[in-house]
């Protein structure tokens, strides 16, 4: 059991998603101290992949910068290190199966509790395929981070009667990515994951841009979560983008607590 | 891993979005519904025979033969099929499969194209829509065949993401089936992916070795000593294997793209330089780096040029049942020069590394045994890459 469920107990929780090393490691320790300093309750730590394929335009360019740049997960495990010394609220990291398959499943979860990790999403491992990962991180005191989609249907229940940690509400169909509008009914997906787990958070992403459509979802579950429009602010800002970054992210706490 | 489904010891399983779960759920208990169904398989039978042109011929080749001073070599002729190549088997499957499961639109990706043509055909003749991606450097090197497809109505999509190449077309189709579910099926074109996809496109490739054993029993009166093809994801070689795995005297062996040599970074051998990892929805092998990103592979072959291989051949490989040798490019187009002037075959660049590993074997055998090569497709789209590969400047 892991901290996460700290992140939802302050009102509707605020999570952003930055790749690390994005444009480089040094700038992605400032942008989370400012995402923290204006009120983010929970990190969501992207280590760049090389085929990411859950991933929209925006955020694959962002991996192809950090893994451009050098960026490794020793090294970024190097970074949460010296973050923790001045960040409290829980982390998750975001990468694909094989980026932890390959370092050693055993290996990776070590360092990543050591170093102070909380949980890990992996997009491209369901509900079918989760042992063999879940074991592991239990282990370390990590969650294994569930999501459920649009398309799951008959899946919410086995899946959120699993989960751990919260669950993550893909709120459309296809990629990562900003979104003029999200078409799915949210609240009955929330309501269905809370059937099956009355206790387990629900966040929603996937499309949520501004202020106002993370009113809107907040609304209807315990918290959002923002990627690609926050990547985007990194892409165009480079080294100066803790402060954007950091205004960005009290417009969206500012809107949803 | 009790709820893991599609496995080849180890290898297979379904990494995927959850998004395309039941997506794939529906699929399998689609194709469970109708492998066995005699309507379909009388459809899909007489699509082979009437449309494609199967059986494919099993041709003895003599003059190769001679010229090798070894064991005796027989042809299976992929290339002969209607598109020029061995997909059409799948697609042909596929198409129909999804046709029944009231699907309008058909999605691929292609590495040399040929998958791209053959989902095209399939869509043109069953009335479907089709939208095939391809890597922006293989548009370049086939552009043959991205002309072909267009003509037969589908829309290609260059890929501009990565390498540009096989990987970010599969990569880029997994990307569109996400966002468009209802309508669509994801017309894969090897045994690789989330299951079902290994077997099903194992299933409907395995046709091949099911006429390469009658053709052979018929004109030998035995089996062949070995059977070969070249592996990218590997659908040729799976079919070409399939029906020899139980004849354990049968010598299984797969050609990978060595590129410029395995000891180059210039390389697409997957089992030759690839460990164990998870990808493009299934485990297997990969050509990837310690921490676990893929690696940019190059072969001269658009359709070998893939980091990965497909789950049952990294089984066969782990169990020793098949044999896997890297081939060069050099070597594969010196193959495809030398089919070219002594059978007057123009074999496909890829089928090229199969012949090119026989080349080597077939003068140490007796020449009392027999190799089968699949000649997986035909070389027509190749000849202004080899061209300029030996230095000449043609205009396709």
């Amino acid at each position: 059991m892991s901290n996460i469920r700290e992140a939802f107990k302050n009102g509707k929780a605020f999570i952003p998603f930055i790749t690390c090393g994005d444009p480089d490691l040094e700038t992605t320790k400032a942008v989370v101290k400012e995402m923290v300093a204006n009120g983010a309750d929970l990190i969501e730590l992207g280590i760049p992949f090389s085929d990411p394929t859950a991933e929209g335009p925006v955020i694959q360019e962002a991996n192809l910068r950090a893994l451009t740049a050098g960026t490794t997960t020793d090294k970024i495990f190097d970074m949460v290190k010296e973050l923790r010394q001045d960040v409290k609220v829980p982390m998750v990291f975001m990468t694909y199966a094989n980026v932890v398959f390959s370092y050693g499943t055993e290996e990776f979860c070590k360092k990543a509790s050591e170093v102070g990790m909380d949980g890990i999403i992996l997009p491209d491992v369901p509900y079918e395929e989760k042992e063999d990962f879940v074991p592991t991180c239990k282990k370390y005191g990590l969650d294994l981070i569930s999501l459920i989609a649009p398309t799951s249907n008959d899946r919410v229940k086995m899946i959120a009667g699993d989960a751990d940690g919260f669950v993550y509400c893909v709120s459309s169909l296809g990629v990562t990515g900003v979104r003029s509008e999200i078409t799915t009914d949210i609240g009955g997906m929330v309501k269905l994951v809370k059937e099956a787990n009355p206790d387990i958070p629900c966040a929603v992403g996937f499309g949520i841009s501004n202020a106002e459509s993370a009113a809107k979802m907040a609304k209807v579950s315990d918290g959002v979560i923002v990627g690609s429009a926050i990547v985007k602010i990194i892409a165009a800002n480079g080294k100066d983008s803790a402060k954007p970054v950091g205004e960005f992210v009290k417009s969206i706490t500012d809107a949803i607590k | 891993m009790s709820n893991s489904r599609g496995r080849f010891g180890v290898h297979g399983g379904q990494y995927m979005p959850e998004t395309l779960m039941n997506a794939v759920i529906e699929l399998e208990e689609a194709y469970n519904k109708y492998k066995n169904d005699p309507e379909f398989n009388k459809e899909l039978k007489e699509l082979f025979d009437e449309y494609a042109g199967r059986p494919s011929r099993l041709y003895y080749a003599k003059k190769l033969t001679r010229e090798l001073g070894g064991a005796k070599i027989y042809l299976k002729r992929e290339d002969l099929n209607h598109t020029g190549s061995h997909k059409i088997n799948n697609v042909l499957g596929q198409a129909l499969l999804a046709k029944k499961m009231g699907k309008t639109r058909l999605i691929a990706e292609t590495g040399a194209g040929q998958h791209g043509v053959a989902t095209a055909t399939a869509a043109a003749l069953l009335d479907m829509e089709c939208v095939v991606f391809m890597g922006e450097e293989d548009t370049k090197r086939q552009a043959l065949n991205v002309y072909r497809m267009k003509l037969l109505g589908a829309e290609v999509i260059p890929v501009k993401t990565g390498t540009a190449t096989l990987k970010d077309a599969v990569s880029e189709a997994m990307r569109e089936w996400t966002n468009r579910i209802d309508d669509t099926h994801y017309c894969l074109g090897s045994v690789m992916g989330p299951h079902p996809f290994p077997t099903i496109v194992r299933d409907f490739q395995s046709v091949i070795s099911k006429e390469i054993k009658e053709q052979m029993l018929e004109k030998e009166g035995r089996l062949p000593d070995v059977v070969m093809a070249c592996v990218g994801g590997g659908s040729n070689a799976m079919g070409t294997f399939y029906n020899f795995i139980e004849d354990k005297e049968v010598r299984l062996i797969g050609c990978e793209a060595a590129g410029r040599g395995v000891d180059t970074f210039e390389t697409a051998a997957t089992i030759a330089t690839g460990r164990i990892g998870i990808f493009h929805g299934m485990k297997s092998y990969f050509c990837q780096d310690k921490y676990g990103q893929i690696a940019p592979v190059y072969s001269i072959s658009a359709g070998l040029d893939y980091p990965g291989i497909g789950p049952e051949h990294a089984w066969l490989h782990d169990t020793g049942r098949a044999e896997y040798v890297p081939v060069t490019d050099d070597e594969a187009v010196e193959a495809f020069e030398f089919l070219s002037k002594t059978e007057g075959i123009i074999p496909a660049i890829e089928s090229a590394h199969a012949v090119a590993h026989a080349m080597k074997i077939a003068p140490t055998m007796d020449k009392d045994k027999i190799i089968v090569i699949t000649v997986s497709g035909r070389g027509d789209k190749d000849c202004a890459s080899i061209a300029r590969y030996r230095g000449e400047d043609i205009h396709e």
